[in-house]
């Protein structure tokens, strides 16, 4: 019985923080920016790709058992330069236009799937020669007037284009499958966990695997990291009072634009982190991070838009319910009303679960709109 | 110090300000004075670059602000209070006073503690610096919001009706501290004031009526007639 229980709520906690990790960029991103960032799937996707490339690198070298570090870090990164890129090409001419950044973000999402499908050397190289020769080009058409439509950038685009087009070409003829090859292609790939994660910690009959603890320790780490962050350090301040109060932070003299970047950077870091999470549990393909994003929302919406416990609160919450749920752990303490035991024994499995998740979160959501930890005082804005 | 040319603002289609010129010499106090609406507040807000100017200039020390971004005219000097105080009401007060601190030079080091004069200044805030911005009074909200401006060590305090809605005795005290800033520190003020006593206490007003300046004079002239004709009492 005790070690059933234990099981159970580790398996729930376990559950949990798997919905928290991927959560927590987002919580950052939507609940503190208000950005609908609908790629923040796909940045878990790339971290996942980072973590697969990481340990393909490591294979061989002393550091073959211990890749996930260096995976870590290096998702972290990728995916956080790629917010950096994505939110001052795309997301900061969108601030304030919440539906307008839904569909452009959905949009990158769609872009990022069918990259990580088709790159190959080709691709990266075609994207180069084009980048350069835009680059290039517009350096020398640059005269100071930056005219709303200018058809020498149409031409010089056109020209890029069909130069870098051909010039794959040939390349492709030439080299053939030495660069033409995907590297990861339309299959999924699979990140095998590092020996050491193989095993698992026995607790009665059942064991709890040790890629859950990992991934537990890795979300604490998270947490506390973004905490420490947020409340410590002095961006974390800039960033507190840019989300609270843009105008006046911008009235002190904070930078807001930087601000902006830094905070978007840094919740696709964390996505990138989540992706190193996901990647243990099971193959790693290009729609891995849609199957999180629906989920993802939902717990900064349940826990309160803005605030960062809240989404703690809703992750475990929401991740040990439907675990308790999808494992039918309550059929066996309802005994005596067969009825409602019936009931539970029905919604014992993982996408009914989520059915009567959903029906929980929509009941809830009737009674208090604004999440778990609303917004309080008299400070509350609209 | 701050030197306004021709200045013309807009919001969409209607004109709010018109042709205004406006000066401030180092060290002086200067008051803008005028009914609700004539566009006191719209000028400072554009002279933080809150707002776009259609046309005109603006100069700080020699160089033109017009196209620079609020943070960068902050960090050239300009501390700004503005109305309704904008306190960060989920941050403590003393995180408010510390992100004063982003505006000097070399921005904020690790190392920056508040240095004691604002609480010689402002004694009420010393006991409230782990309370949250937000759960202040009225009072004490305008003197952490002035306080907050002074942490950037600026060299124009740009201060947007300090006196509005708060009660008199703490009136007198911000007056008071005001007064003793530019005392002791030379800097130079640029304050929209309804409130004639604290009007007084500049060296120079300026009148506004439909957006445009009307009047201007050093405030020993300041007569019954321009203050019936100009200020809301």
């Amino acid at each position: 019985m005790l070690s059933g229980l234990i099981t159970s709520l580790f398996g729930g906690i376990s559950v949990g923080s798997v919905l928290l990790i991927a959560a927590l960029g987002l919580a950052i991103v939507f609940g503190l920016m208000g950005v609908i960032n609908m790629a923040h799937g796909e940045l878990m996707m790339i971290g996942a790709y980072t973590t697969f490339l990481v340990q393909n690198v490591c294979k061989g070298t002393p550091l073959a058992d211990l890749y996930i570090f260096p995976a870590i870090i290096a998702a972290f990164l990728v995916a956080g330069l790629l917010g950096f890129f994505l939110e001052r090409t795309v997301v900061r001419h969108l601030y304030g236009r919440p539906l307008e950044t839904l569909l452009a973000t959905w949009g990158v999402s769609l872009i990022l799937q069918q990259f990580v499908r088709s790159v190959s050397w080709q691709f990266i190289i075609g994207i180069g020669i084009f980048g350069s020769l835009y680059y290039a080009g517009n350096r020398l058409l640059a005269n100071g007037k930056a005219a709303k439509f200018d058809w020498k950038k149409l031409l010089l685009t056109t020209i890029a284009s069909i130069a870098s087009l051909v010039i794959c070409n040939v390349l492709g003829d030439m080299f053939k499958l030495a660069i033409t090859q995907p590297w990861f292609g339309a299959q999924n790939v699979d990140v095998t966990a590092p020996s050491w994660l193989l095993g698992g910690l026995p607790i009665g009959d059942d064991q709890l695997p040790a890629t859950r603890i990992f991934i537990m320790v890795l979300t604490a780490g998270c947490v506390a990291g973004v905490y420490w962050f947020l409340n410590k350090s002095m961006w974390g301040l800039r960033i507190r009072a840019v989300t609270q109060n843009r105008e006046m932070s911008a009235c002190l003299g904070i930078s807001t634009d930087r601000v902006d970047a830094l905070t978007f950077a840094l919740g696709s870091g964390l996505a990138g982190i989540a992706g190193v999470a996901v990647s243990l549990l099971g193959s790693v393909g290009p729609n891995t991070g849609t199957n999180y994003i629906i989920d993802t929302f939902m717990v900064v919406v349940v826990g309160g838009v803005g605030k960062l416990v809240g989404s703690i609160v809703a992750a475990l919450v929401l991740g040990t319910t439907s675990y308790l749920i999808g494992s039918d752990s309550f059929a066996p303490l309802l005994g005596w009303a067969p009825p409602l035991a019936n009931f539970f024994t029905f919604f014992s499995n993982s996408s009914m679960a989520k059915v009567m998740v959903f029906a929980g979160i929509f009941v809830f959501l009737q009674a208090r709109p604004a999440g778990l930890f609303p917004q309080k005082g008299r400070t509350v804005d609209n | 110090m701050l030197s306004i040319q021709n200045l013309n603002v807009y919001y969409g289609e209607s004109h709010i300000l018109r042709d205004v010129d406006l000066h401030v010499a180092p060290g002086k106090m200067v008051c803008l004075i005028g009914r609700n609406g004539v566009g006191k507040t719209t000028l400072l807000k554009t002279i933080m670059g809150l707002l776009p100017q259609r046309s005109g200039e603006i100069y700080f020390e020699g160089g033109s602000l017009s196209k620079m971004p609020t943070d960068r005219r902050v960090k050239s000097g300009i501390a700004y209070v503005p109305q309704g105080r904008e306190i960060i009401a989920r941050l403590t007060v003393e995180e408010n006073l510390l992100l004063g601190m982003e505006a000097r030079a070399g921005g904020r080091k690790k190392t920056d503690r508040i240095p004691a004069e604002i609480f010689d200044l402002f004694p009420v805030l010393q006991q409230m610096l782990s309370r949250m911005g937000g759960d202040l009074s009225g009072g004490q909200q305008q003197q952490l919001s002035i306080a907050r401006a002074l942490m950037g060590n600026p060299r124009l305090l740009v201060l947007d009706e300090p006196t509005e809605g708060i009660q008199p005795s703490i009136i007198l005290e911000i007056e008071a501290a005001v007064k003793k800033i530019v005392r002791e520190t030379g800097i130079s003020v640029l304050l929209v004031e309804q409130h004639l006593h604290f009007v007084r206490q500049a060296d120079w007003y300026y009148a506004m009526q439909k957006g445009g300046i009307v009047a201007s004079g050093s405030t020993d002239e300041l007569s019954k007639d321009v203050v019936q004709k100009f200020l809301a009492v």
